[in-house]
């Protein structure tokens, strides 16, 4: 099957397109959503399998000769993350049920979902620079459905934010493409990274790369990029905030760790110097955030930004341990950011507000919500033998090997921080007397908490599961670590 | 806005016709000339705004019963489902199939297989066009 790659890609678009066809039936809609979503995840659990036993595999678009076509690459590390949306989208999938509405769901709500993973797949993916653009642009249109869709008079005024700030990030990216394309004559992203490291990276290459951090930084939100995310993100509903914080954000760090590793390797000294100074900074602003705030969800917001730090900070060290940590920790934050998200979506459809102070005492009427709270929190900060742990012993590490010996220390400490802000919210929530809430059914109650439990058990077994997963992390960091195996992969077939 | 002027209207039922034909020229063109779905669709789009301009929105639409979004869904599968046959056959995707065949009254053609995906982008521009213009238009 030369086109396996493709599946994860190919099958949401086409669920998408049959759900156009009958957007006001509602049953109808769950369930070819269900069913393409489950055929997605298999496709993409054959994709890894595939991957680890025969390596990198590629296909170019219309039997066109390497360099010339569009190529869609696939190594471990795209394949794990492809993986990863599927399942995560799945389980967003069955928690929009009881908790997105009716109204919601009769205006496009599962085609725009199915859309948006069409693009995060195919930018995770692609292996052309121009295509990823498209896949961008792909995701883009379609959180602009989901960001807008309801029409509250929040969500109106942030969505002009966010479709003004990518906007304009989507212009800088196609100036950025153009002046690439005019030094490198070329857009395969393998075929770039050959010649790259042929001519050398002269300054104005640096000066690319520079801009494609910036890019990728606006949609990832890297310190000072990340003003528009935390209220833009809080405006739509829980399921698409999930959504939106477990996939969207990641996209463009992976896009960052492809930049740095595989196309612009060469000038460590300024480029990664750079990114390592810019995600330590993002890694300071997010602390400070998630402890400004009593809304649930800001504060674990500000841990997306968090997190995006950490993952850059170790791409940043440019060894195979905080390569390694980076994948890990990338990986473990999309699952880890879902179960938080859907968590607080089940806490504030009890309480009815997401404000801290106006909630307590939840501890005694819905423990199991509680302990898995808690586990999810303990993921987050990286206690063993959780799942944060190990990525970030891996980063860690990797910043001492590389002799960034304060980086690696304000990195361990945000941890500390990580943890007290999510304990914050349950000593608020769960702690303490028991407050008036607004309740809900048993039914809509089990609806959330189920598919939110599942994404935090399977947090769990990533993190003991740890020795398991570690050759795709492995195989994953050393792709990163040495590009050679990816641009062979690709172009000499 | 409601219009009643004889001329546009008179005008428009035959200009109508002409723009139609032009954008099926243009499709049909696109194989290895400038053109294509996606040009073809535009005019194929300005020819029912050309209507909806001399006409109003409920004639167009008794007269045209086109479900938009349904067409956006149509052309979409059509592109899809055209670019995916190359997986049933095992080479790479996207890739096209093409041969000559003598067709009556046009004689020897080559018929691509290119042409179908380009018939979804024309469906798809149609669609998408319409929605924005009759979303814009019916607003007031």
């Amino acid at each position: 099957m030369i086109n396996l790659l493709l599946f994860p890609v190919l099958i949401p678009f086409l669920t998408a397109m049959i759900l156009m066809f009958f957007p006001k039936r509602v049953s109808a809609q769950r369930t070819v959503t269900v069913i393409g979503m489950i055929a997605s995840v298999i496709s993409s659990a054959i994709l890894l399998y595939t991957v680890m036993r025969d390596g990198v595999q590629a296909v170019t678009l219309g039997s066109w000769p390497a360099p010339f076509g569009i190529t869609m690459v696939s190594d471990p590390l795209s394949a794990g993350l492809v993986l990863t949306s599927n399942l995560i989208t799945l389980a967003i999938v069955f928690y929009s049920f009881r908790s997105i509405g009716a109204g919601r769901e009769k205006h496009f709500y599962y085609p725009a979902m199915m859309f948006m993973l069409t693009g995060v797949n195919g930018a995770f993916t692609t292996g052309d620079i121009f295509n990823l653009f498209v896949f961008f642009e792909v995701l883009l249109m379609a959180s602009y459905v989901l960001i807008v869709l309801g029409g509250e008079k929040r969500q109106l005024r942030e969505s002009i934010k966010y479709i003004l700030v990518n906007i304009v990030s989507s212009a800088f990216f196609v100036t950025t493409v153009a002046m690439l394309y005019s030094v490198t004559g070329t857009l395969n992203m393998a075929d770039i990274a050959a010649k790259v490291s042929e001519i050398g990276q002269s300054g104005i290459l640096t000066v690319i790369a520079v801009m494609l951090i910036l890019v990728f930084g606006l949609k990832g939100a890297i310190f000072p990029l990340y003003f528009w995310l935390p209220s833009s993100y809080a405006a739509p509903p829980v399921p698409v905030l999930a959504l939106f914080g477990a996939l969207l954000t990641k996209v463009g760090v992976y896009a960052i760790m492809r930049t740095v590793t595989l196309l612009f390797p060469h000038d460590p000294g300024f480029t990664h110097e750079m990114l390592m100074i810019l995600s330590i900074l993002t890694v300071v602003a997010g602390c400070i955030g998630a402890l400004a705030y009593f809304d649930l969800k800001q504060i674990v917001i500000y841990n997306i930004i968090i997190a995006v730090g950490v993952i850059l900070f170790g791409v940043s060290q440019m060894n195979m341990a905080g390569l390694e940590g980076a994948v890990f920790y990338l990986i473990h934050d999309m699952f880890i950011k879902a179960g938080l998200f859907m968590l607080i979506g089940v806490i504030i459809a009890i309480t009815g507000t997401s404000n801290l102070r106006e909630m307590g005492g939840l501890l005694k009427t819905y423990p199991a919500l509680a302990w898995t709270w808690l586990v999810a929190a303990f993921g987050l900060a990286g206690i063993p033998p959780l799942s944060g742990f190990f990525g970030k012993l891996l980063i860690t590490q990797g910043a001492f090997e590389a002799g960034n010996l304060w980086g690696g220390i304000i990195i361990l400490a945000s941890s500390l921080i990580v943890l007290l802000s999510v304990i914050r919210i349950f000593i608020h929530a769960f702690w303490g007397e028991p407050k008036p809430v607004k309740g809900t059914s048993k039914q809509i109650y089990r609806g959330l908490f189920v598919p939110a439990a599942l994404i935090t058990a399977l947090t769990v077994f990533y993190g003991v599961g740890t020795e398991w997963l570690r050759p795709v992390m492995f195989d994953a960091a050393e792709i990163l670590h040495q590009p050679s195996i990816y641009i062979d992969a690709v172009l000499k077939e | 806005m409601r219009s009643s002027d004889v001329i546009i209207q008179t005008t428009t039922k035959v200009v109508f016709y002409i723009i139609f034909l032009f954008a099926i020229h243009i499709f049909f063109a696109g194989h290895y000339t400038p053109g294509g779905g996606f040009v073809g669709g535009l005019l194929t789009a300005s020819a029912i705004v050309l209507l909806l301009l001399a006409f109003d929105i409920r004639t167009v639409k008794k007269a045209l019963p086109i479900n938009y979004t349904v067409l956006i869904a149509t052309g979409l599968v059509l592109a899809l489902g055209t670019a995916s046959a190359s997986i049933l056959f095992n080479v790479p995707f996207f890739t096209h199939a093409y041969d000559y065949f003598t067709l009556p009254l046009f004689g020897e053609t080559s018929l691509h297989s290119a042409m179908l995906f380009d018939l979804g982008v024309y469906l798809v521009v149609v669609g998408a066009t319409m929605n924005i213009i009759l979303s814009i238009g019916s607003d007031d």
